[in-house]
């Protein structure tokens, strides 16, 4: 199961948190904190395999993260997942949000953070992998955004 | 993308603040606008006001107001304004709230919405944050679900279904046998949640396992059809067809297989078949070729195929990608007990491993060298460890440390090799021990009788490296207490000679002494060891004289007390010191310096030469391992510390007084050999059974009593003890009884020393508790001293 999944800049600042466990808010903070500490200190060419950090939880916890431009993607999961697997999952997560906003940049996550999240629940609900499938994934995205336009066309907030 | 005009205004105007102090008021305005957009009616912008405080949320801003926001959101019938209800639900709320009740009600029209997406939504909440009664309620409404709905829904209900069976353990019944269908569907989103629900429920309950062994040639049938079938693009990930279902099925075939014979038969063929298909050459391969290892080493595979699979791991290990160093050792971890020859073939290279940059490689490499440990190993091992334990990040060093220490005590080939290994952990990592090396070791020194030179030479010079390794220094001290002797003949064949006079070991002694580095055990050691070097040098008594009456005014009480009694070892019974030479040699085992400290000050009894029973000092000694503590043991027959009595109820009876535990009883039958006394006076006299007090001034404020206790009647008393209690303000020490039994007649005599310590001079009571046991029955008495001989009225 995946506990959390955390997306920080070069610099520690969030940008999006999604817990698949429940953590009053000032415990969010501090594990984004203590997350970007442990991961920070992190050479490049070092292996993307962490054991997790004393906050979240206990020891068959390991963060797995990789480390793209700007921004650190940071998957806290348990033993139930193959590490490589969630390796190639973050790839895939990346490369679909490549694909939704073309050539995505941390600015587009910064502004369209409700958007990432309705991508991110294409792909992994309630801790667990849904979909895997690149495609699949930005396609039933697509519907949805559709649905939303057109809904925001035949009723325009009159304010 | 529909652009959340709001939503972006607001984003820039955070962004553009250019402190923290101004981010914090942009933010606060912010939400007080949304707060008051929210108590307005219906408005068309409310699902931007939403993703605005959802923003918020995630820099860290309380946000709890929009929980019931939230819930009006879910309930529109608007899908862009019920899309970011259901997130701000999976974010703001848990199921401790009472805002999640609400939303009960709209998941239960939702999930049987028309539109799927609608539906999905749902099921995505429910996931998230549905609660144990959600969850029971809304349960056969996700089985339809998981049987007659499209794929897209199908996939969703699937893992909507884990997160039920998780809450409800129960409901795993209802959710069996439409998993089971699931098995058939084409769609690999569906496969693959079908595949995390079996996994769930046979993890759950094994009758549910047996049963679902069964579908075994199935999931064979769907990993062959993956493995072996051409390209298929939509599946297609660097070569390999949709491995991440791959590994998902290996995974349950693995829980399916394991401690089964049939099944793991059944799935031997497939498995050899994945193992040597998979290229490897790509992250995806391996994270397939890896799930396979897992999975064959996990059930009952047939040898060859076990083989293959250690060899697989072999490979791993020497790939340059550190990702799979480090999941390659963690495998071998999980079968270093088991097949622990197969991984002791890769010893060379895990050992190199603990050189690697990355910290992550290095602890697990830590863990499979220490597991790699065996007998004929174990010299050149240890010279790997010894290297890696100086150069290891902080984090592991304590790990390492004890790793180290109980491989060498298991596989030593020599004692001198094993205080060498040790010596050298302690001055390399000394910070990070357990408590129970300092003890351990000193045992160990103890026990190589022929290496005592040896080691107190070395000690001795690590001891003048470096005396911030408390652990190390420890140890030293006492060596050098003990084995002075042999440091200062200074002619030891095993290392280089060096000459090592009096004042230069007193002078180390000293230094740790004074040291501010030095924790208070420590000097305790230290001072003990320059009190035992007293016996064994010839030439500086005075020194240690003046450096232990200096401890006699120490503010570390335990120092100060040991201080003063070596002091009066020194003026009173300077005869006697030489007595403690010998009985040092006599320790067996201890577990705690105090108990070093207690022995010393068993003796500080006055005795005889001769008189003292060196085999009662044995069974005190001898068995007991347990740490010594002053516990309120009455001076009985029964050595050891293990008399826990009631000194509560002698708090009770003396109500208001202060009581100090007696020292651990030792049946030494002793001479009274005590002088300059006061004559005794007689302070009770009940039943034919005497009390006689006499008192020595030893200062200002210090005053040493003597009861002397005898027995007029005709038969014998056993068990006689005395307990004594003085006001608060007075320190009261009683020494051990010379013995505990009163023959009749008056024809022996029983003493009980007590020093008092006056320190703000005040009236001076005593409060005595007389216990003994005559004819078989037991008596007891109280008394109280008001005046003391040799003291005026006031007690002063």
């Amino acid at each position: 199961m995946i506990k959390a999944i955390l997306i920080f800049n070069n610099h520690g600042k969030p940008r999006l948190i999604r817990f698949y466990q429940y953590f009053a808010e000032d415990l969010q903070q501090q594990i984004i904190r203590e997350t970007f500490h442990l991961v920070s200190k992190r050479d490049d060419n070092v292996c993307n395999f962490l054991e997790g950090g004393s906050l979240i939880g206990g020891s068959d916890y390991k963060l797995i993260y990789r480390h793209y431009a700007t921004l650190y993607f940071v998957f806290c999961v348990d033993s139930s997942e193959s590490e490589l697997g969630i390796l190639d999952l973050i790839q895939v997560f990346v490369e679909t949000l490549d694909k939704c906003f073309e050539n995505v940049c941390e600015l587009d996550l910064i502004f369209h953070m409700d958007k990432v999240h309705y991508i991110l629940q294409e792909v992994v609900m309630g801790g667990m992998v849904l979909e895997t499938n690149m495609n699949e994934i930005v396609a039933q995205v697509e519907v949805q955004t559709r649905m939303e336009k057109s809904e925001v066309k035949l009723s325009r907030p009159s304010g | 993308m529909s652009p959340s005009v709001p939503l972006q205004e607001m984003i820039r105007a955070i962004r553009s603040a250019r402190t923290q102090c101004e981010e914090r008021g942009v933010i606060q305005r912010e939400c007080a606008a949304i707060r008051a957009q929210f108590r307005q009616a219906d408005n068309g912008g409310r699902s931007h006001n939403l993703a605005k405080l959802l923003y918020v949320h995630m820099l860290g801003y309380p946000a709890h107001f929009g929980q019931m926001e939230c819930v009006r959101m879910i309930a529109s019938p608007r899908y862009s304004e019920k899309r970011v209800g259901y997130l701000g639900a999976m974010m703001l709320l848990d199921e401790k709230q009472d805002a999640s009740l609400l939303i009960t009600n709209s998941i239960k029209n939702d999930l049987a919405h028309s539109n799927q997406y609608v539906q999905s939504l749902a099921l995505c909440t429910l996931a998230c944050m549905g609660s144990a009664e959600m969850c029971r309620d809304l349960a056969p409404e996700i089985d339809r679900l998981l049987r007659a709905s499209n794929s897209y829904i199908k996939k969703k209900a699937a893992l909507c279904a884990v997160h039920i069976v998780r809450k409800v353990h129960e409901l795993g019944e209802l959710f069996a046998p439409a998993a089971r269908s699931l098995l058939s569907e084409k769609n690999h989103g569906v496969l693959h949640g079908a595949v995390v629900l079996i996994i769930e429920l046979c993890e759950r309950n094994p009758e549910t396992l047996e049963r679902f062994r069964k579908t075994v040639p199935d999931l064979v049938q769907i990993m062959k059809g993956l493995v072996l079938s051409g390209y298929s693009p939509e599946h297609d990930v660097a070569g390999i067809s949709d491995p991440f279902l791959q590994v998902r099925i290996l995974r349950l075939l693995r829980i399916l297989g394991r401690n089964n014979e049939g099944a793991s038969d059944a799935m031997n063929d497939l498995l050899a078949q994945v193992a040597t298909n998979t290229d490897s050459t790509k992250t995806v391969g391996n994270a397939v070729l890896y799930e396979t290892v897992l999975t064959v080493l996990d059930i009952k595979s047939e040898s060859g195929l076990r083989v293959l699979a250690v060899n697989i791991l072999g490979r791993f290990l020497l790939n340059n990608d550190r990702n799979i160093r480090y999941i390659a050792m963690t495998s071998l971890q999980k079968i270093v007990g088991t097949d622990h020859n197969a991984v002791q073939r890769h010893r060379g290279t895990i050992v190199d491993c603990l050189k690697d940059q990355d910290a992550s490689v290095k602890r697990r490499a830590l863990e499979l060298s220490l597991a790699l440990v065996s007998a004929s190993n174990i010299r050149s091992m240890m010279k790997e460890l010894l290297l890696f334990l100086s150069s290891c990040p902080p984090e592991l060093r304590a790990h390492a440390a004890s790793g180290i220490f109980n491989a060498a005590e298991r596989y030593a080939p020599s004692q001198r090799w094993h205080i060498d290994t040790m010596l050298h952990v302690l001055i390399t990592a000394g910070g990070d021990v357990r408590d129970e090396t300092v003890p351990n070791l000193i045992q160990l020194i103890t026990n190589a009788s022929e290496l005592h030179c040896y080691t107190v030479h070395k000690l001795y010079r690590a001891l003048l490296a470096d005396i911030s390794q408390q652990s190390l220094v420890q140890v030293a001290c006492w060596c050098i207490g003990e084995y002075g002797d042999l440091l200062l003949r200074g002619d030891c064949q095993e290392t280089e000679p060096v000459q090592v006079t009096e004042d230069d070991a007193l002078d180390a002694l000293e230094t740790v002494l004074q040291s501010h580095m030095s924790s208070p055990a420590t000097r305790g050691f230290a001072l003990t060891a320059t009190m035992k070097l007293s016996t064994r040098i010839t030439d500086n008594v005075d020194r240690i004289r003046s450096i232990v009456s200096i401890y006699g005014s120490c503010i570390d009480v335990e120092l100060q007390q040991r201080a003063v009694e070596y002091n009066a070892l020194f003026k009173k019974y300077d005869h006697m010191r030489y007595a403690m030479k010998n009985y040092g040699r006599i320790r067996v085992t201890f577990t705690e310096p105090r108990f070093e400290y207690m022995c010393s000050h068993c003796l500080l009894l006055p005795l005889s030469v001769g008189g003292l029973k060196v085999c009662d000092l044995l069974d005190l000694l001898g068995g007991s391992e347990e740490t010594l503590q002053p516990s309120p043991a009455f001076g009985g027959t029964a050595p050891g510390p293990s008399v826990n009595t009631a000194g509560g109820d002698l708090l009770d009876l003396l109500g208001g007084l202060e009581l100090t535990p007696l020292a651990p009883g030792v049946t030494l039958r002793v001479t009274h050999t005590h002088t300059h006394t006061t004559d005794p006076v007689p302070v009770y006299d009940k039943g034919g059974v005497t009390l006689t007090l006499s008192c020595e001034k030893q200062s200002d404020t210090g005053l040493t009593v003597t009861l002397t206790a005898s027995n007029a009647t005709d038969s014998d008393i056993s068990s006689f003890t005395l307990q004594a209690a003085v006001p608060k303000s007075v320190q009261l020490h009683m020494k051990a009884p010379s013995g505990d039994s009163l023959p009749a007649r008056g024809t022996a005599k029983v003493t009980q020393m007590v020093v008092l310590n006056n320190p703000n001079k005040v009236n001076l009571k005593m409060r005595v508790r007389v216990s003994y046991t005559r004819l078989g029955s037991a008596f007891q008495d109280t008394v109280q001293i008001d005046s003391f001989p040799g003291l005026d009225a006031a007690g002063r």
